[in-house]
């Protein structure tokens, strides 16, 4: 029987920040444990936190590039649960009046682009870190907490449940990181944990109600996110096939090793966090002048700029799609094309195609390229100007790579400029012709092929060099006179 | 004339006439406070050391008059709920006996810049939860005047520093009248500032929203001038106001024209009669000297006391929780997990502080909040129109500080509803946020009698003005209280 599955994300960016969320310590990742700490990030008795503006402004600026109508006024909450990394009893968060609500973000999915809801953006702050440390021979075991990360800015996006499967959401937690990576607010570095991302999912047969939700947690990359998912839709459909009820939410977590979701609890057995308003932060008036001005600034975002090269340079979809999603692809894009007359066309297929295959051998990316977008217009130029052969660009291209010498620089040393001289290539074509009677015999006779063993001899005698095209002609050309003066017309 | 009962002012005097040095100055309360405290345990840490190096310090800057200012050489105590560098702060808690703060309040640090002596920290009720100190680890520090009652509670270790001259000045800290019930039964000054005028860095929080430090002295001159000293804006404190000027002095001039509300609910039926007597005392003072005496109703009122304890209660119950055994309160042993540790550890917290936990957990349950915290804070925000409007009418409350003088110490316990009625009088200014001021207007029996005056927020001047009117229209000043002798106003 085929089930629907709905996903919705909880997705946990820390902010790029210099300083905490309420104190001035720093936000460096791997410092020392707990070098980074200070009476309020260690929530010390009398310490006050103290918002740090910055992360409003981070906060703000993701909400209007999600499209989200930003509060007017908003508020912090405290959340209330115990655990010894979260030092003071309490984690401050929004809960009641949210920094932003109601927004869309439009992903290209395989099945093509379509608009997913965000449910609402809000700030709050990071907790501590514990290390648990088992018992061995000669100790009881021990935990460590290391509070370096408590009271980093973090912002929480929430996604509306309208992913329909595990690759739908990937691709859904790709575009969101793009598009942070883009707006500058995060390093979104999974691995470090400043992009982190929970999962609600469930299925239900079609035409039938909603499932019971179960909340996925410790979806720590792309690949443990869309694994994780695809085997909580596969167990949950097993179970509604065999009749099993689920009727009760509960979370579970990823276990990478046994590459299967683990329960933790039942949601009812969930603490009651007892929200309620903080009464150490007055409430946040956020002035509409300000937002607008942070929208005016908002760099273009992927979509716009995929419009955009539609609609200005003509790109075919795929072409768009690429180079817009990629930042350092689209400023490397947009600034050869400064330099360059030809088509937009023609620098998409040569980034895309041979300059990406060579990025991806190295496992590097546009940012890392030792020549400059000006270098690949002059190779482009010289190419359109007939100075060099297709071929030619390539292993100019390839040594550009290497080494990041400009193009004219290599074609000169290496004296790989195209022959267009008809004379020239005239004079090679007839020594080739003298010296391959057997060849030009047999195009005679009939096989075309002939003529391909002929043309890779004169350029073999020009390192390649000869204008292909002109070449095809004369040798056409001087081969049919051949055959004119076989026939003793002359 | 004794040290201990001499104002500021004179003490400014001999100070800066080199009559005394403030090393001798602070030898003379140290000796008081081991001379007197064995019977009061107003102080739970003397800072004999620390106290001595400051008093140094500020004949230095006195010698040179640089930076000296009117507190230069001056003893103050501090309720021990506020955090200082390197004293330890207990809160009158076992959980926090060992707990040594790493930095200053900000009260504190701007007390040390003046060159103020820190004498000591003072007893409160554990975490500032109750109006007795019964509840302080430490046991209970008694009246002054007759220790067979309490001195109420919590701020009672600094009104007690203050009335028995112990000290001159002395912080405390206020959320449903901390300050004002203790000053009040004890015979002294106190003001509950504006919300935010007074920086809450440092302050072990009860309940955030409502909490306030503030002075407790032995004139209203004298907590004025305590008052300019650590009120202003503080970056630190997100709560804080922005700075004002600070007032060179108390305002004085005719009171002539100036309109005195007389809230209808607080001269009820729960008053005592000679409580009421005292403050119409008060009134018909004022009325003598122009104002305009106006009787009104806050309707809001009879509400203050439930939604106070909603509130206070709820954000206790937050306030507390961080004190797990894993950073800070002392660490139980016992308990096999993490969960167990944290139980063992919050049980040596006292049945007070651990009735509010309780109580406010309940109240933020999500089954709870909407009745409960919801219509408190909505209550809270009719109260401050209440209060609003009532200040279109009048420029200041005058009302009784407590319903009676303070309460033998076994028939506290016995009445909840007793110190109930003492709050009601007090909870409003927590709640609206306005400044109220508290001083002595008379003794019943041989028991001070207290009399509150409030005003709109940022109007602390009218209360000292008034204040400092009525002490010297009627030139009394009380004795310092040893405990013993009768009460009584003796003629300045």
């Amino acid at each position: 029987m085929n089930y629907e599955t709905v996903i919705g994300l909880e997705v946990h960016v820390q902010l790029k920040t210099k300083s905490k969320l309420w104190c001035g310590c720093a936000t460096t990742f791997g410092a020392a444990p707990n070098s980074q700490v200070c009476p309020v990030c260690l929530g010390l008795p009398g310490s006050l936190p103290v918002l740090n503006q910055k992360a409003v402004e981070l906060g703000v600026r993701t909400g209007l590039a999600l499209n989200c109508t930003i509060a007017v006024c908003c508020r912090f909450d405290r959340k209330q649960y115990f655990y010894p990394d979260l030092p003071k009893g309490y984690q401050i968060t929004q809960f009641h009046q949210p920094l932003g609500r109601g927004g869309w973000v439009e992903v290209p999915f395989a099945a093509g682009q379509r608009r997913v809801g965000i449910t609402e953006i809000h700030l709050e702050e990071e907790a501590g870190r514990t290390a648990h440390f088992p018992p061995e021979a000669d100790n009881p075991g021990y935990s460590l907490v290391d509070y370096n990360r408590s009271g980093l800015p973090l912002l929480e996006i929430v996604t509306a449940p309208e992913l329909r499967s595990p690759e739908e959401a990937r691709t859904m937690l790709e575009t969101l990181k793009v598009l942070l990576e883009e707006l500058e607010v995060t390093d979104g570095k999974m691995e470090e944990g400043s992009l982190r991302c929970d999962a609600n999912l469930s299925v239900h047969r079609p035409g039938e109600p909603l499932g019971k939700r179960v909340e996925l947690k410790n979806l720590n990359s792309f690949r443990a996110m869309e694994a994780a998912l695809a085997f909580e839709a596969g167990r949950q459909g097993v179970l509604l096939t065999n009749g099993a009820p689920l009727d009760r939410e509960e979370a579970r977590t990823w276990n990478e090793a046994k590459r299967k979701t683990v329960f933790m609890r039942f949601k009812e057995q969930a603490t009651d966090y007892r929200y309620f308003p903080e009464p150490d932060l007055p409430p946040v008036s956020i002035d509409g002048q300000w937002v607008e001005r942070l929208a005016a600034g908002l760099p273009e975002l992927p979509e716009a700029r995929r419009g955009r090269y539609l609609r200005e340079f003509r790109l075919p979809a795929d072409d768009a799609l690429l180079l817009s999603k990629n930042k350092a692809a689209a400023v490397f894009f947009e600034a050869v094309l400064g330099f360059y007359n030809g088509e937009a066309k023609t620098v998409s297929n040569w980034m895309l195609g041979d300059v990406t295959r060579l990025l991806k051998e190295e496992k590097i990316g546009f940012t890392d390229l030792k020549f400059g977008p000006e270098d690949l217009a002059a190779l482009l130029s010289f190419l359109d100007r007939n100075e060099i052969s297709g071929k030619i660009a390539k292993i100019v291209l390839a040594e550009m790579f290497q080494t990041g010498t400009p193009p004219a620089a290599i074609i000169h040393a290496r004296g790989l400029f195209q022959i267009n001289d008809p004379q020239a290539i005239k004079a090679l074509v007839l020594e080739t012709l003298a010296a391959n009677g057997e060849a030009v015999r047999a195009y005679k006779s009939g096989k075309e092929k002939a003529v391909a063993f002929l043309v890779g001899d004169v350029m073999r005698k020009s390192k390649g060099r000869v204008n292909p095209e002109l070449l095809d002609r004369i040798l056409k050309f001087e081969l049919a006179v051949d055959e004119i003066k076989d026939i003793g017309l002359d | 004339m004794e040290i201990a009962e001499l104002n500021v002012a004179a003490l400014r005097k001999m100070l800066d006439r080199r009559e005394i040095s403030a090393v001798e100055l602070t030898n003379y309360y140290l000796d008081r406070i081991a001379q007197l405290d064995p019977d009061f345990r107003a102080f739970i840490t003397v800072s004999r050391e620390q106290a001595l190096r400051m008093a140094s310090a500020a004949d230095q800057k006195l010698a040179t008059g640089e930076g000296a200012t009117a507190l230069t050489g001056i003893p103050v105590a501090v309720k021990d709920n506020i955090c200082t560098n390197g004293i330890r702060t207990t809160c009158a808690s076992r959980l926090l006996a060992d707990f040594t703060p790493i930095f200053d309040a900000t009260v504190v640090a701007k007390l040390k810049q003046v060159g103020a002596v820190l004498l000591g920290k003072t007893n409160l009720d554990e975490f500032a939860m109750g109006s007795s100190t019964k509840e302080s680890a430490y046991g209970l520090t008694p009246n002054p005047w007759d220790r067979r009652h309490v001195s109420g509670g919590s701020s009672s270790g600094s009104a007690v520093a203050v009335a028995t001259g112990m000290v001159p000045l002395a912080l405390g800290s206020d959320t449903g009248g901390s300050i004002r019930q203790p000053a009040a039964f004890c015979g002294v000054w106190g003001l509950k500032p504006t919300y935010g005028r007074v920086s809450r860095y440092g302050l072990v929080p009860y309940a955030p929203s409502l909490d306030q430090i503030g002075p407790i002295g032995r004139s209203t001159e004298d907590i004025f001038l305590l008052d300019r000293c650590i009120a202003g804006y503080d970056p630190l404190d997100p709560t804080s106001l922005p700075e004002q000027a600070a007032a060179a002095g108390i305002v004085t001039g005719s009171l002539r024209g100036l309109k005195v509300g007389l809230p209808r609910e607080l001269f009820g039926d729960s008053l005592a009669m000679g409580v009421k007597e005292r403050v119409m005392a008060v009134a018909r003072e004022l009325a003598a000297a122009g104002c305009i005496l106006t009787e009104l109703s806050l309707p809001s009122l009879q509400y203050a006391l439930p939604t106070y304890y909603l509130l206070a209660y709820a954000e206790a119950s937050s306030s507390m929780a961080r004190y797990d055994g894993v950073r800070h309160g002392k660490r139980a042993c016992s308990g096999s997990d993490v969960t167990g540790m944290m139980t063992a550890t919050r049980q040596e917290l006292g049945t007070e502080v651990k009735r509010r936990i309780l109580l406010g957990t309940y109240f933020l349950g999500k089954d709870c909040y909407d009745d409960y915290y919801v219509r408190a804070q909505q209550v809270r925000t009719w109260m401050k129109a209440d209060f609003a409007a009532a200040f279109t009418e009048c420029d200041l409350l005058l009302s009784p500080t407590t319903a009676t003088p303070a309460f033998t110490i076994d028939e506290e316990a016995l009445d909840e509803r007793a110190l109930a009625l003492t709050e009601c009088y007090t909870v409003a200014a927590n709640l609206t946020g306005i400044p109220a001021l508290t001083f002595p207007c008379g003794f019943l029996n041989h028991l001070p009698v207290g009399a509150q005056l409030m005003a709109p927020a940022g109007a602390e001047q009218r209360l000292f003005q008034v204040a400092s009117h009525w002490e010297a229209a009627t030139k009394r000043q009380t004795r310092c209280a040893q405990g013993d002798q009768k009460g009584a106003f003796y003629e300045l």
